[in-house]
């Protein structure tokens, strides 16, 4: 096994199933020649040619309509948007159509196409460049919603999400890309879209988690560890399908629950989750259901102070941890 | 109207004669707003590589487009404008003091576009009669054709200039908007800054047409292409296209410049530019030519050009202090101005 960053293992992916199958076809701004903003395609354009890595025109709108109608014709594209914050002019295309394309045909239209979105901050992007755009996607049935936090997992789930016939948001942490390394197996495999992964196992509370901040709920439960706090840091890895099961089984062990992501808090993921076990596991519970999210403010500011105020980090969910604990 | 050119320029008045319009005061005064203008944006991408400013599009290569359509705002008096984020020079120009152009890129209180929530310069300088909310690429033309219907509504004779890219022609929401401009018959300039470039992706890979001013004819408004390296021409252009828009409705302006710098602080443009092309390009940098047609012309003298230099490195040396000392945003900021009101 070899050490490799987010971003490698992303290309790495890209790269084994453009050569397993000759109907994937990467298109989005930027892609050939310069490899991508964040390299995600360096070297494919020398391989695959400029008809396989399409460097399109500066237009989300026809990079997803234009991918979802060759996926109607049985291709499997892999749409880049160069920026989460970018793919609003799409999102006609991508919840408008491409939701709605399998349900509206009862079937007969199948969309193969997988939507790889950077997203996320904490890397002083301001407004325009750090925005979690995931809650739109999860609310939307007919789309998968993927949101890795490690480079095995990226690599196994977007092996899967290319492979999958529906349209599928593909969500990386782009704070992850090169901060975030780990062991990745040098053979051919998957990961099933729709399970989560307990990233370290504990009995006092469960946390539930994803992308960037997983990693920073880490750092807190480490942090607490010493304190008694045996936290169970869940990784839903995939939002759309999402675990419910694995969520449950943790909750009615640990009787606690820590929900923690970087988009705003209001109606976010957290919501659905503590909806979910208010609903299924309400006589585990011991205590409130917590929350250490981004606040509702529309994404994080630039200056540092106020990224830095916004972001949910381990300090701030340690904090959390410790007062849910005491209950 | 089918598109035309306008009348061909060289760099600086090539039949030698300054517009009448202008006074040897006005482009003194440019020419140092143009010296200040690269002095602050050189000195910018240096602090980005010392670690005090986290992201900087440059200017360079496209300040005779930007300060030459400012000017003639400037002079018309009622002109409201719609920049894009390459638009630091036409910004810094408009009015604001280099200490407010650093804390700005620096992320400082005082920042007068967004105070440290956005992307340098983002957001919105009323004062100097400029709104730019994202760098959402295009997102901005749809929105300045609104401001010049609203005006038109309300019965006054603001004319709205919009900046782009050629990149941002591309985008669906570039030809709605002129689309409703043309039917309204709306006073909006678009003023494209055509570099060839979308980040890495050329314009052949961008449009099958030679010149985006082409376009305009399938909307029925008059498009022109010019050079957008020679200031005086772009004043020019920009001034009978002001006096035009408020006559007839939109005309679309193609201003050809060069991009100097990588994309932004983070590309890198060996990766897909050939290495000689800026250096060829260079040779027309606006900054040189402005300066040598003000030599030229007896506007200015080498000392005075020299000076202009000197004041300008003075200038920036002290804003980048001020700015380097100044406080961040409160974090008690964060929640404020969700809601106006
Ligand atoms: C809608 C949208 N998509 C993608 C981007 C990312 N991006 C920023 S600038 C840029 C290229 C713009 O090129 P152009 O319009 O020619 O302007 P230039 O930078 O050359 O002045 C891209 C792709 C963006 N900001 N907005
Ligand atoms: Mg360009």
């Amino acid at each position: 096994m070899a050490v490799k960053s987010v971003i490698e293992a992303v290309r790495e992916a890209i790269r084994e199933e453009m050569r397993r199958d000759p109907t994937v076809f990467v298109m989005g701004e930027d892609v050939g020649a310069r490899g991508g903003v964040f390299l995600a395609t360096q070297g494919l354009m020398e391989e695959f040619g400029e008809d396989r890595i399409i460097d399109t025109p500066l237009a989300e709108a026809s990079i997803v309509g234009i991918a979802l109608g060759a996926a109607f014709r049985g291709q499997r594209p892999l749409p880049e948007i160069q920026f989460s914050d970018f793919v609003w002019p799409s999102v006609n295309q991508l919840i408008g159509e491409a939701a709605r394309s399998c349900y509206g045909t009862n079937g007969a239209v199948q969309v193969p196409m997988t939507v790889r979105i950077p997203y996320g901050g904490g890397i002083r992007g301001g407004l325009f460049h750090s925005q979690n755009v995931e809650t739109h996607f999860f609310h939307t049935p007919g789309l998968k919603v993927v949101t890795p936090s490690t480079p095995y997992d990226a690599k196994g789930l977007l092996k899967s999400a290319i492979r999958d016939n529906n349209p599928v948001v593909f969500l990386e942490h782009k704070k992850t890309y090169r901060l975030v390394r780990g062991e990745v197996p040098d053979g051919e495999y998957t990961l099933p879209l729709g399970v989560a992964d307990i990233k370290r196992p504990g009995n006092t509370l469960t946390i539930v988690s994803y992308g960037l901040t997983l990693h920073y709920c880490l750092e807190a439960a480490q942090e607490v560890a010493p304190e008694g706090i045996d936290a169970e840091v869940i990784d839903l890895r995939t939002l759309t399908p999402l675990d419910r099961e694995t969520i449950l089984t943790s909750v009615r062990k640990t009787g606690k629950l820590l929900i923690a992501h970087e988009d705003n808090v209001t109606g976010g993921i957290g919501a659905e989750i503590a909806a979910l076990v208010a609903d299924q596991a309400f006589e585990y519970l011991d205590g409130p259901i917590a929350r250490v999210c981004g606040p509702d403010v529309p994404t994080m500011p630039f200056a540092q102070t106020l990224e830095d105020a916004y972001i949910p980090d381990p300090t701030k969910i340690a904090t959390a941890l410790r007062r849910l604990a005491a209950y | 109207m089918p598109p035309r050119k306008s009348r061909a320029r060289g760099n600086g008045a090539a039949d030698g004669a300054l517009p009448a319009n202008l006074s040897g005061d006005d482009l003194a005064d440019y020419y140092r707003r143009m010296a200040l203008c690269r002095a602050i944006d050189e000195r910018i991408w240096a602090l980005n590589r010392q670690g005090k400013v986290p992201i900087a599009a440059s200017s360079q290569g496209h300040e005779a487009a930007q300060l030459g359509s400012l000017l003639a705002a400037e002079k018309d008096g009622d002109c409201f404008l719609f920049p894009y984020y390459r638009d630091l020079a036409l910004k810094f120009a408009a009015g604001i003091t280099a200490e407010e152009v650093m804390r700005s890129f620096m992320g400082k209180a005082g920042d007068p576009y967004s105070n440290g929530r956005q992307f340098p310069l983002q957001g919105a300088d009323l004062p100097r009669k400029i709104i730019q909310i994202s760098n959402v690429v295009a997102a901005g033309l749809t929105q300045s054709v609104g401001y010049a219907l609203a005006c038109k509504m309300r019965g006054e004779q603001t004319v709205v200039l919009v900046y782009f890219g050629d990149g941002a022609s591309s985008q669906g929401e570039t030809h709605e908007a002129m689309n409703f401009a043309a039917v309204h018959k709306l006073p909006v300039i678009f003023i494209c800054e055509n570099n060839r470039y979308a980040i890495s992706v050329p314009q052949r890979k961008q449009m099958g047409v030679e010149e985006v001013a082409s376009r305009a004819a399938g909307y029925g408004f008059p498009g022109f292409a010019i050079d957008g390296m020679d200031f005086i021409g772009c004043y020019e252009a920009t001034r009978e296209a002001i006096n035009s828009a408020r006559a007839q409705g939109p005309v679309l302006l193609e201003m050809k410049v060069e991009r100097f710098m990588s994309h932004t602080t983070d590309d890198d443009d060996r990766r897909y530019r050939p290495p000689d092309e800026v250096t060829q390009a260079r040779q027309r940098d606006p900054l040189i030519t402005f300066g040598n047609l003000l030599l030229e012309q007896g506007v200015l003298t080498q000392e005075q050009i020299d000076h202009a230099a000197a004041d300008a490195l003075a200038a920036v040396d002290a804003a980048t202090d001020a700015a380097d000392n100044a406080s961040p945003p409160d974090v008690s900021t964060l929640h404020q101005m969700v809601y106006s009101g």
